[in-house]
């Protein structure tokens, strides 16, 4: 039985004219990695800072553990922040730097020194207790603001894109070692990043938001493999978009009759009539391509625009009816230098066809 | 490479010769003289006599003569008048840099305006606002609150007024310089882990702008020491202090070498302790 640890009930938040958080309401089950993703300027560190106390809503209320927060200040809130330039006090060191929180919350400083010890030995970081914190690698510095953070055992963990400044590899070596640590930790996680594979890789769940309002709420297989609406499809990983016109529905696909003159199947959507004006949403891993058409499901006819070798796939580009691209792609199975996959060139005639439950239809 | 090397490397000595050229002539020649001087004898007419004597900087030191009472009592008002300085301008320079750019280099115009008039002018303009027919005093007696005139002006707190205000803008500016380069994160950083106001203060911000504080002491406090105009004006000269005599013992006793001593005593202890002052300043700052 989950409780809800941090709730943002119908939370608006104006900047002047400017509505940057537009009735926002989330509710984030304790223990969860839960995610707040989309582009800049969407609204999700805004909302971080609402929870943290950084800003204080223009309507509604931020909730901990079931207490509305109201007008209570950063430093009473049982919330610590990893912030994205890490903000460790420079004329500190990291030691003091880990038990600034215990010191004001007035532990004596024997429990200080041995839980400070246990967050650096958490972190793997306890021999440098007593450097600067300028002395330390970007990766370091992450680390050690991570260990000042859960030093004070705080409720939620809030971490406003915490790895967007280190380089490739380090940073998916901290997206596991963050997972890890959450799981060892047992707190709430709140992380906000623009990095979709980031999120779909640490979260348990993942808010999408963009221009200050959730766009669609779900664990990562649900944003991924049912996007409620354009954005959330065409921000997380690839999609084609297809338009189109409804032709029949039923209770297990829709029919959809492409602008681009063929017909196509997709999954079977709620409240569609025939002729509605929708489009079909298929991401490029579910379609392959043949030489000749299959006998189950429609196999659309196309011809081959462009093919690259990426290594692991190979990516197709490929033109229906002369307007329509899609773009496709196929895993490198077989051998290629063995004459194994990548048997389609470019000026090929094929028919492209996929799971009718992987094409989505989209109103909006 | 190499050419262009040497080119900079001949063009730096023409380019600093003015600057040392006017230095040497202005100052470390006139330095030297005074310091030479301070070794010397006063004739009886009142002219330097060089003979080499320790008897000026005895003079100065023995503790009987007044004039180790006068430095002292000049030190303790330059401190407390750096001090009251610093309280008062460090609030105004976090005000300052919490505003807009705009605000924020409008604040600084209106703080340097003064600069710009006469020290002695200003000075006269507060005499004027606080003497006994002055502004204040016509005030307060037309509203009834008094019925006589309080006398502010010609007392020591005249003085201590009157240092506050010539000096306060010299405070202003260097702890607003190092206020402003506060990354604000680490204010916030500070609250996030359960600092309130005045914790955030003490255990962050004031650290971390400790080199303005630093600056801003020195400013304020090596000018106030030597100051003899304001306490003359504001206290209407019958506080003696470092100034006044330095003052009188060049221009109405003409006793050169013993002024010299003085001079030579004042500047040595100065630089003592601006370096003693630089040295805790910069380790606490690192």
């Amino acid at each position: 039985m989950s409780t809800i640890d941090v709730e943002l009930a119908n939370v608006t938040k104006r900047f002047g004219d400017f509505v940057a958080v537009n009735q926002v309401s989330l509710e984030i089950k304790d223990g969860e990695f839960f995610s707040l993703l989309g582009p800049s300027g969407c609204g999700k560190t805004t909302c971080l800072r609402m929870i943290a106390g950084f800003e204080l809503p223009s309507e509604g209320d931020v909730l901990i553990r079931g207490k509305p927060m109201g007008e209570t200040p950063p430093y009473k809130r049982p919330v610590n922040t990893v912030f994205q330039n890490y903000a460790l006090f420079p004329h500190m060191s990291v030691a003091e730097n880990v038990s600034f929180g215990l010191e004001m919350q007035k532990v004596p400083r024997p429990e200080i020194n041995s839980r400070v010890k246990e967050a650096l030995e958490m972190v793997r970081l306890p021999q440098l207790a007593e450097r600067k914190p300028r002395q330390l690698s970007g990766g370091q510095q992450q680390r050690i603001a991570l260990a000042r953070a859960l030093v004070n055992r705080p409720q939620v963990l809030l971490l406003d894109e915490p790895l967007s400044a280190l380089d490739l590899k380090l940073r998916k070596a901290m997206q596991l070692e963050l997972k890890e640590l959450q799981h060892q930790v047992g707190i709430t996680f709140i992380f906000v990043t623009h990095d979709q594979e980031e999120a779909i890789t640490m979260s348990d769940r993942i808010a999408v938001m963009n221009e200050g309002v959730v766009q669609q709420v779900g664990t990562p297989i649900e944003i991924y493999e049912r996007p409620r609406n354009r954005f959330v499809a065409d921000f997380i990983g690839e999609t084609n978009f297809m338009e189109g016109r409804v032709l029949e529905v039923d209770p297990v696909k829709t029919t959809v009759a492409l602008d681009a003159g063929v017909h196509v199947l997709a999954r079977a959507a709620e409240g569609l009539s025939a002729g509605q004006t929708i489009t079909v949403a298929v991401r490029p891993e579910k379609i392959s391509l043949h030489e000749t058409p299959s006998d189950q499901g429609i196999s659309v006819p196309a011809i081959v625009e462009e093919a690259v070798y990426i290594g692991t796939d190979t990516r197709y580009r490929a033109r229906i009816g002369g307007k329509q691209d899609v773009v496709a792609r196929v895993q490198n199975v077989g051998g290629i230098m063995d004459g194994g996959a990548h048997p389609f060139q470019r000026g090929d005639h094929v028919y492209l066809s996929w799971p009718t439950d992987s094409a989505m239809v989209l109103t909006s | 490479m190499q050419a262009s090397g040497r080119q900079s490397k001949g063009i730096l000595p023409i380019l600093l010769t003015p600057g040392v050229f006017w230095l040497t002539v202005f100052f470390v020649i006139p330095l030297l003289i005074v310091l030479v001087v301070s070794f010397s004898k006063r004739s009886l007419l009142g002219v330097v006599e060089l003979e080499f004597n320790l008897n000026n900087y005895a003079r100065l030191f023995n503790p009987d003569s007044p004039y180790l009472f006068i430095f002292l009592r000049s030190l303790g008002l330059a401190a407390v008048n750096t001090v009251l300085c610093l309280l008062l301008a460090y609030p105004f320079a976090f005000y300052i840099a919490r505003q807009t750019p705009q605000r924020q280099k409008m604040l600084i115009f209106l703080v340097m305006v003064p600069f710009w008039t006469n020290f002695l002018i200003r000075t006269y303009a507060l005499m004027f606002i606080i003497r006994d027919t002055g502004l204040i005093n016509t005030w307060l007696v037309n509203l009834g609150i008094i019925s006589e005139p309080i006398q502010i002006l010609f007392t020591p707190t005249a003085i201590r007024l009157g240092m506050l205000y010539g000096y306060l803008p010299f405070a202003v500016l260097p702890l607003y310089a190092s206020i402003e380069q506060l990354d604000f994160n680490y204010v916030q950083a500070a609250q996030d882990l359960g600092a309130d106001g005045l914790r955030v203060f003490l255990r962050v911000i004031l650290p971390l702008t400790m080199p303005g504080v630093v600056a801003a002491s020195i400013i304020t406090f090596i000018p106030a020491l030597g100051d003899f105009i304001t306490p003359d004006l504001m206290g209407g000269g019958n506080t003696f202090l470092i100034g006044n005599v330095l003052q009188q013992q060049f221009l109405t006793v003409r006793d050169w070498p013993f002024g010299s001593a003085m001079g030579i005593g004042l500047m040595t202890l100065v630089l003592g302790a601006t370096m003693i002052y630089f040295r805790s300043g910069a380790s606490r700052s690192a």
